[in-house]
């Protein structure tokens, strides 16, 4: 590695920026993948790595993934749920990998509701 | 590096460490594995996180979730739970004591919430070791603004703006200090960073090097910059092992991206930096005798003025500050003197660390603003005292500092409200005492490590602290004379007007902080041979209440020098010709029981253990079962 010059120090910075994102905690939209015991025998996994494949490519990482646990619809799964920033969340049923990426260009970044895959608008009342 | 969907921030801090955090790395990496989970989890090797109590401990982003107390056995289940299924583990969770819910996120936990971070801004955050995520946080950014936009008096003038005090202990203002060096006409300069963190129960410091080591370094080279050095040195404690492989790891790494070096960022400004180990004596946290053995020379005060910023090592003129200081240039050239300035009080600006220990819930490593209470300390962020023991006192500033009593919880933190309390900021240390803690075994603890420390050369500090050792020796023994407290001061302030260094001038605030507000805890030593809180071993006995005692043969087993005599159903007697005072008997003597009791003063008298042991009463049936 040869001496920084105040250019290349910026830009080192624009790079390592992406790689410390998920600790700073600025998120435009979450993606829950749902990793009941149904949910990874239907084929969660593979959901969850077709959607961080998609977070990869990004350049601004605003899209937070995680996992929770069964949603309760075991036939549907693989399930996920999007939630855009002040809207409601929106299930999605029977995902494949392909599914998910067009979830991932339509609404995560689009804004758009896939309504070919979508359940249904909003989460259960808490009791 | 590939996306991750979660990362875990790993404390490994010394505490943390010491709890085995190394070990839960290498589980946690193999669960992941096992799990298949590789591509989509990453572990970040972190410096203290502060909640140091908790410890081993880490937070999973970006969830903010905050695990505490992990054990190797903990990680297979957290990792299938939390990792894979996405169910985060209340028990791991931490819990306040009077509260049953766990607090899952680390923003909502009480200990993180009333902080401020500037100094610690990366803790917990980055990766040590690792030179770009120091970068991504804003790092170098100040250097930047300094080297390219402002002249070194620019530079100078923001810091004397910001109000930047020292944070090493005595808090003269940084801006004057860097000025009086710039302003000298002797070549070269240069710049030493103090971390011979010494105060026992201290260990910011060390903990800035552990998990953020380039701040301070950043700011060294600011400061170079401002005071016209190309040279610094580092004087890190020998048993700081973590800290040193840190910072070694960050010097190279600066180097190889050319942050330090010849024509730092393509400009003509140059600096080298270099690491002096010491050897841990205390009086080489004062700055003319650190200077001294960085030369190679015995550690021994030299009277100022000349003021280091004047002739200094080598006897060139010489910026010496704190590592907590120079940690926080880079913030204030980087956000602005306006900025730092609005944090803290009218003449303590901005924050500071404190190692808070003792009888505290949550102790730990905590940031705060200047100007908060003690009180907000004491209870909102160390959550109280444990067991629903009485606050006593708060020991703040290390050897050099004084005991606060609880009554005066709610002075506010700042330079000047500390020294007119009879204490004073020192570097950090904050030890909280409750009701069984003995004033006068404090002071002597205190005036035991300073005279053990004391390098010698001035016979007021040397002998002073001797004198005070023996009359505190005598009053804890029993056998304090009256007039005794009188001497105490008497030396005390001998010594503070005589002796020639801060450690000298500074070592009989222990002693005259607990006489001004524990004058009667001395007193009772004295007049009544009484120990309030019981701690003075010549002053207490242990003794075994016979209506309690129900004959189980517990203390006796296990008493040292067999100085319990009973037997099976036999009320236990302890023979005090015998007893050694170890306290083994209360510890053991089961809790529904409790029957060994300390007692002191009066309690004591015609208490010989010299009566033989006689059946236990069998005792009335209890209201409940006669009802």
């Amino acid at each position: 590695m040869s001496q920084l010059t105040l250019d290349e120090l910026r830009k080192k910075r624009e790079e390592a920026q992406k790689n410390i994102y998920l600790r700073e905690g600025k998120y435009r939209s979450k993606i829950t993948v749902h990793m009941g015991t149904c949910g990874i025998a239907a084929g969660a996994r593979e959901i969850v790595s077709a959607f961080l494949g998609e977070i990869e490519i990004l350049t601004d990482k605003d899209v937070m993934l995680t996992t929770s646990g069964c949603a309760g619809l075991c036939s549907m799964e693989p399930m996920a749920t999007i939630e855009l920033l002040n809207s409601p969340p929106v299930k999605y049923v029977k995902l494949t990998p392909k599914k998910a990426k067009r979830i991932f260009k339509e609404h995560v970044l689009g804004g758009n509701i896939v309504a070919d895959y979508a359940i249904g608008i909003g989460s259960e009342k808490g009791g | 590096m590939a996306a991750r969907r979660i990362e875990l921030m790993l404390c490994t801090g010394t505490g943390c460490v010491a709890g085995g955090a190394f070990g839960i790395f290498e589980i946690l990496e193999k669960e992941i594995q096992i799990q298949g989970l590789e591509e989509e989890v990453s572990v970040i090797i972190t410096g203290c996180n502060g909640f140091c109590g908790q410890g081993p401990l880490m937070v999973v982003q970006p969830d903010g979730i905050f695990y505490g107390f992990l054990t190797a056995n903990d990680i297979p289940y957290l990792v299938q739970e939390h990792l894979l299924k996405g169910r985060p583990v209340k028990r791991l969770m931490f819990s306040p004591p009077e509260k049953k819910e766990p607090v899952p996120l680390l923003s909502e936990i009480p200990f993180f919430k009333k902080q401020l971070l500037v100094v610690l801004r990366n803790k917990g955050i980055i990766d040590p070791e690792k030179i770009d995520e120091y970068i991504a946080r804003d790092g170098f950014v100040g250097l930047e603004k300094a080297l390219t936009s402002m002249t070194p008096e620019d530079v100078i003038n923001e810091i004397t703006r910001a109000g930047l005090r020292g944070r090493g202990g005595a808090g003269f203002p940084t801006g004057t200090k860097w000025k009086i060096c710039r302003a000298e006409k002797n070549n070269p300069k240069y710049i030493i960073c103090n971390c011979d963190e010494g105060d026992p129960g201290a260990y910011m410091d060390r903990s800035v090097f552990e998990s953020d080591p380039l701040s301070a370094i950043e700011g060294m080279i600011i400061g170079g910059y401002a005071i016209g050095a190309s040279h610094g040195y580092i004087y890190v404690r020998n048993e700081y092992p973590l800290a040193l492989k840190r910072l070694n790891l960050a010097i190279s790494n600066a180097k190889e991206y050319g942050l330090l070096g010849d024509k730092i960022l393509g400009t003509d400004f140059s600096f080298e930096l270099e690491i002096r180990q010491g050897s841990g004596a205390f009086v080489c946290g004062e700055e003319t005798s650190l200077i001294l053995s960085i030369e190679g020379r015995g550690p021994e005060p030299v009277q100022r003025p000349p003021y280091p910023a004047q002739s200094g090592i080598w006897g060139c003129p010489t910026v010496i500050n704190n590592v907590e200081t120079w940690a926080t240039v880079p913030v204030i050239i980087n956000r602005g003197a306006e900025w730092y300035s609005k944090i803290g009080t009218e003449t303590s600006k901005g924050t500071k660390i404190f190692s808070l220990v003792g009888k505290v819930n949550n102790a730990g490593l905590i940031e705060v603003p200047m100007g908060i209470t003690l009180k907000e300390i004491v209870y909102d962020i160390g959550g109280g005292i444990p067991d629903n023991k009485k606050f006593k006192a708060i020991q703040t500033g290390g050897p050099s500092g004084g005991c606060i009593p609880a009554s005066m919880v709610d002075v506010p933190i700042d330079f000047e409200s500390l020294t007119k309390a009879g204490s004073m900021m020192g570097s950090g240390g904050m030890i909280v005492m409750d009701e069984d803690t003995c004033m006068v075994d404090v002071a002597k603890f205190f005036i035991q490590f300073t005279n053990d420390e004391s390098c010698g050369k001035c016979s007021t500090c040397r002998d002073g602290s001797e004198a005070l050792l023996e009359v505190l020796t005598n009053i804890q023994n029993g056998n304090g004379k009256e007039e005794d407290l009188e001497f105490l001061e008497e030396v005390s302030y001998a010594i503070k007007d005589a002796s020639g260094c801060g450690l000298g001038t500074t070592l009989p605030n222990p002693v005259l902080s607990t006489l001004q507000y524990f004058r009667d805890e001395y007193e009772a030593h004295i007049k009544e041979k009484r120990c309030p809180a019981l701690v003075c071993k010549n002053l207490i006995k242990y003794y075994i209440v016979p209506d309690k005692c129900i004959g189980c043969k517990k203390c006796l087993k296990e008493c040292p020098t067999e100085a319990i005599k009973g037997d099976l159903k036999y009320v236990h007697i302890i023979d005090q010709s015998k007893c050694n005072k170890c306290g083994t008997c209360l510890d053991v003597c089961p809790k529904k029981v409790s029957a060994v009791i300390k007692i002191t003063g009066k309690e004591m008298e015609n208490i010989t253990g010299t009566e033989e042991p006689y059946p236990v009463v069998k005792k009335k049936r209890s209201r409940k079962h006669e009802s």
